[in-house]
């Protein structure tokens, strides 16, 4: 697949009442990407996503999947028809066992894997005579995730789909992704807030806070673009307004200053060294670091 | 062979990988004309995004340290690249050595020493332009 965008978002908005859950989302997915969709909890991620599957209507901006209008009724069964989705709550039907919900999903998508589904089965564990009302929480993830794997579809959109899993569990959901996506032509775009599993399988990502983007990009990128830098003074830091490109943000505490810069340490370096610091350490940062760097501080 | 890169040390995974091929050619684990994992087991046995394996190995290729032979999967280069490559390692371990070694002998930290190629690397000194 070539480079093509699969999600695109522009200046998208959605209100409920007087709260403004989705604040100018401007996003792009990469076709054949693992995108990790970070924020804390009730950053605005399970609206952007009900946005791009049609389920809610924006209020202001565009979304569209597969450049289709995602807010347009006739469009968004399209995108659903190639989209699988695993909702927070894993919709599935209690009364049914693991063989029912799975033969009565099949039948509802004509690219329906068979090999896939069973492949997964096994891989999963997962018993056709059980119920699902007994299965335990990471039995629930997975059955759910078996639904939107093996449906064929081109993109598969996950909202937190480890959450309330036990580290082992996660693991074996990443690793199904992982693998998923290596031997399907597929995008995945799952939104979560746990930063480790973000920086483990996912080549893109994007921080939301308060409803917007505030970090973007391909993961290695910024891994090589953010650094912290920071300065030691013999005497109290100096209140100094950098100017190089990236300075994010900048803190003065004592003979300390600190400054997080989004475009490496080069420029920011050679205009701290006028200031004859003592010293000028530089380090990078994790997408820890620039997660909480970038969305606590819009506190 | 290859263990599982930390994604939260803030180093790319896929630099990470390259270095750990790498160190594997120069202690031996690793010899030319092997064969290495495919992009797919390897992306599930270390549960990475296979998009960063394969940048992984595309940049390896472009150092000439692994060929990818279509259809086959990757390989460690024949002889020459190893060699040139280990040599420069074993020069450069050589360097680093001794410079660490002064630096201990005038009371500077392990941490500091780290703390000091850090800086270096990211382009703090004046001298030499090279990519960081």
């Amino acid at each position: 697949m070539a480079e093509t965008t699969v999600i695109e978002t522009a200046d998208l908005r959605k209100r409920y009442g007087d709260t403004e859950a989705v604040r100018g989302l401007t996003l792009q997915v990469p076709g054949g990407s693992i995108f990790g969709f970070l924020g804390r909890n009730g950053a605005g991620k399970t609206t952007t996503i009900k946005l791009l599957l049609g389920m809610a209507r924006p209020s202001g901006g565009d979304a569209r999947v597969f450049n289709l209008p995602a807010s347009s009724g006739p469009s968004s069964v399209a995108i659903r028809r190639r989209t699988g989705f695993v909702s927070e709550d894993k919709d599935l039907y209690d009364f049914m066992t693991v063989e029912e919900m799975i033969r009565f999903t099949a039948p509802l998508y004509p690219k329906w894997r068979k090999d896939l589904e069973e492949r997964y089965l096994r891989k999963f564990e997962l018993r056709p005579s059980q119920t699902v009302k007994s299965l335990s929480r990471g039995m629930r993830t997975k059955l759910a995730l078996l639904l939107a794997l093996c449906r064929g579809a081109d993109l598969l959109i996950l909202d937190e789909p480890t959450s309330g899993l036990d580290p082992a569990m996660t693991e074996e959901v990443l690793q199904a992704l992982v693998v998923h996506v290596a031997s399907e032509q597929m995008t995945v775009f799952f939104s979560s807030h746990q930063i480790a599993e973000v920086e483990q399988i996912a080549d893109h990502v994007a921080i939301i806070d308060h409803g917007r983007s505030v970090v973007a990009g391909a993961l290695d990128d910024l891994r090589e673009r953010y650094r912290r830098i920071q300065l030691v003074f013999d005497a109290d830091a100096p209140a100094w307004t950098f100017t190089s490109p990236g300075v994010q943000r900048i803190r003065r505490k004592g003979r300390v200053l600190t400054l997080i810069s989004s475009a490496g340490s080069e420029h920011v370096a050679n205009e701290a060294r006028a200031l004859h610091p003592v010293s000028i350490d530089v380090t990078p940062l994790s997408l820890k670091d620039i997660f909480l760097e970038t969305v606590v501080s819009e506190d | 062979m290859l263990f599982r890169p930390n994604p939260s040390s803030g180093v790319p995974i896929y630099l990470q990988l390259m270095e750990q091929v790498k160190h594997g050619i120069e202690t031996g684990a690793l010899r030319p004309g092997e064969q290495l994992p495919g992009i797919r087991p390897l992306a599930e046995e270390l549960v990475i995004n296979p998009n960063t394996v394969a940048k992984a190995y595309r940049e390896l290729e472009h150092e000439g340290v692994i060929e990818l032979r279509q259809g086959a999967g990757a390989f460690v280069a024949g002889n020459a690249g190893a060699k040139k490559l280990t040599e420069n390692i074993r020069a450069g371990q050589a360097v680093v050595a001794e410079a660490i070694e002064r630096l201990r002998a005038r009371g500077v930290t392990d941490q500091e020493i780290r703390r000091l190629f850090e800086a270096e690397l990211a382009g703090l000194n004046k001298r030499g332009d090279h990519r960081g």
